[in-house]
């Protein structure tokens, strides 16, 4: 499966990223290796192999459900861009 | 008009779990706290922060699935969603995709009252479990200033459930929506509050139409901002006719038109258009590294369901195959709640009579809870004394006609039978004292005495009238009885 230009504008666009037009040529070029290699492990027969969901072997890690302190709020607000000392401040969201 | 289309409606449910604190930190999840007094790292997305799944909340989920019939696979995991929103501090929900905790479930629903459907089972897709966002805040007023943004509900855990799309009409859907919510507070698992934001409902709904060129399906829309049940009804109502005229108009079919997502307005009762969302394939849904997978053996399902005690369905059939109750009797019961069904059982169960407690409790305890807008937790006459009630009128104790009275005063002074009884003045009449009393009014009656001779029974009706006047303790029914007795005789 080959990467195009238009692809990589797209997921930019989606993880909110601006990139100039040679950072668009490099991605397309660097993604596009990086698909080929997954292309390449894809010929190995897995018929025979569970598909795996999770790298790590663990299950069922769970916590008590029991009420822990939170951060103070100014704290929480500390590294926020704009704040009245209550909450966020964002500008206006478009219709919710 | 709604011969010419089928409405087509399935509706996505979110619910609050009732858990303590939320379901990937131990950050409280109580409502109504100062903004942000309740986040931590893990909830607004600080780098480097791991979450790790509250317990309770899986629990609450599996049991909310085992109820709604739901399959169970042996194993689940968690994904992220990916979108960009100031109430969404980590840039992704914590989700599930493709291997949802539960899916094939149903709901069956009724009308009972009005007869507006049949019965009929509603397919449940899928219910999974998931974090909530944040809170904005619009500054309505001047409109241009910065949106507040609370994180305090980012993070409570969610349940999901989806219904298939075989809701027909906008009666049907709150039909659904009432029993779902039953069924939740039945089980403990959410307060259902749709104030509070704990039950929250969009509805995704199309028209199927029969033209000559065959069926046809206009496009899916998707209305969301619906604040009660009522609204869910109307925005039904209204977007199947705002269909319909859309398609008359441009006859845009399903596909020739990308989902749309409409807000309700219930003042102006209108749905309109909101900025259409990413296509879900945009999503761009990982496995979440930072969280491991659940699994479950069917042995610990079928714990889950042997600990769900008795469900509402199977409650209805019960009270009116076991207890006689009609069907609607036993509906409305049910429909009240648990904590009124466990007050009709404790009566019912005291004063062993089924019917005369449905009675009773339908006609009047319904009555006088509406009227003082109170709960049954609050009422004024407990189930024992209800009980008492009941079996101080069925000992003649308390004569019938009298028994509303005691029952009145029971509720206004929160006193017991015995003690209404008393303040009432009631005392037994026996029967000498009765049968003494109607000959007294037979003998000064005598037209009385030949209308009932002649066959017109009804006219002992007025002697009952002087009967009570001279002694108000005396029980008609009975009265009726010897007074035609003693004209039998004469
Ligand atoms: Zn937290």
């Amino acid at each position: 499966m080959a990467i195009t230009r238009a692809d990589v504008e797209k997921v930019a666009r989606l993880a909110r990223l601006r990139l100039s037009e040679d950072e668009l040529t490099s991605l397309t070029n660097e993604l596009s290796q990086i698909v080929t290699y997954v292309d390449q492990l894809a010929e190995v027969d897995t018929d025979a192999v569970e598909p795996m969901t999770h790298a790590i072997e663990l299950h069922n890690v769970f916590a008590d459900d029991v009420v822990r302190p939170s951060l103070p709020r100014e704290q929480a607000l500390a590294n926020a861009p704009s704040h009245n000392d209550q909450a966020y401040l964002v500008p206006p969201v478009l219709g919710d | 008009m709604s011969d010419s289309y089928k409405t087509i409606i399935g509706l996505e449910v979110h619910v609050q779990l009732a858990t303590n604190s939320k379901l990937f930190c131990r950050c409280s999840t109580q409502f109504g706290a100062e903004p942000n007094t309740q986040t931590c790292p893990v909830c607004i997305g600080m780098p480097g922060s791991l979450p790790v799944m509250n317990r309770t909340a899986y629990q609450l989920a599996l049991k909310t699935a085992v109820a709604i019939n739901c399959e169970i696979p042996a194993f689940t995991k968690w994904d992220r969603k990916q979108y960009f929103y100031p109430d969404l501090p980590k840039g992704y929900q914590i989700s599930q995709f493709d291997l949802p905790m539960s899916a094939n479930g149903y709901l069956e629903i009724s009308d009972e009252k009005e007869g507006r459907f049949e019965p009929k089972r509603i397919g449940i897709t899928r219910a999974h479990l998931e974090d909530d966002a944040g809170k904005s805040i619009h500054d309505e007023v001047h409109g241009k200033a910065d949106s507040q943004i609370d994180l305090n509900r980012t993070g409570t855990p969610l349940l999901e459930i989806v219904s298939e799309p075989d809701l027909r009409s906008s009666a049907e859907a709150r039909a659904y929506l009432e029993e779902l919510k039953l069924l939740l507070e039945y089980i403990g698992v959410s307060d259902c509050n749709m104030q509070e934001g704990s039950l929250r409902c969009d509805a995704n709904v199309n028209l199927h139409l029969e033209t000559e060129n065959g069926k046809v399906a206009t496009p899916i829309v998707e209305i969301k901002n619906m604040n009660s049940f009522r609204a869910v009804e109307r925005a039904i109502d209204y977007e199947a006719e705002r269909q319909y005229r859309v398609w008359q108009e441009t006859g845009q079919r399903i596909g020739e038109a990308p989902k749309q997502t409409r807000g309700w307005d219930d003042a102006s009762g209108k749905t309109l258009p909101q900025r259409s969302k990413e296509e879900s394939s945009d999503y761009r849904y990982f496995p979440d590294p930072d969280l491991v997978p659940v699994l479950s053996t069917p042995e610990q399902v079928a714990e889950v369901r042997a600990a769900l005690g008795e469900l509402p369905a199977s409650c209805r059939s019960r009270l009116s195959a076991d207890h006689g109750l009609s069907p609607y009797d036993a509906n409305v019961l049910v429909n009240q709640g648990r904590a009124l069904l466990d007050y009709f059982f404790t009566t019912a169960k005291t004063c062993n009579d089924f019917k005369t407690t449905c009675n009773w409790v339908t006609q009047h305890v319904l009555r006088i809870l509406k009227e003082q807008e109170t709960t049954i937790e609050e009422f004024a006459v407990s189930a024992l004394q209800l009980a008492e009630l009941i079996t101080a009128t069925a000992d003649g104790q308390l004569p019938k006609s009298r028994s509303k009275d005691a029952f009145e005063m029971m509720c206004a002074e929160k006193i017991d039978v015995a003690t209404a009884i008393d303040r009432l003045g009631i005392e037994q009449v026996d029967e000498s004292a009765l049968v003494a009393l109607c000959q007294e009014l037979l003998a000064t009656n005598p037209k009385i005495v030949a209308d009932v001779q002649a066959g017109k029974q009804q006219a002992v009706g007025s002697l009952i009238g002087q009967a009570k006047k001279k002694n108000p303790n005396v029980d008609p029914g009975r009265f009726r009885e010897l007074c035609l007795e003693l004209v039998a005789k004469m």
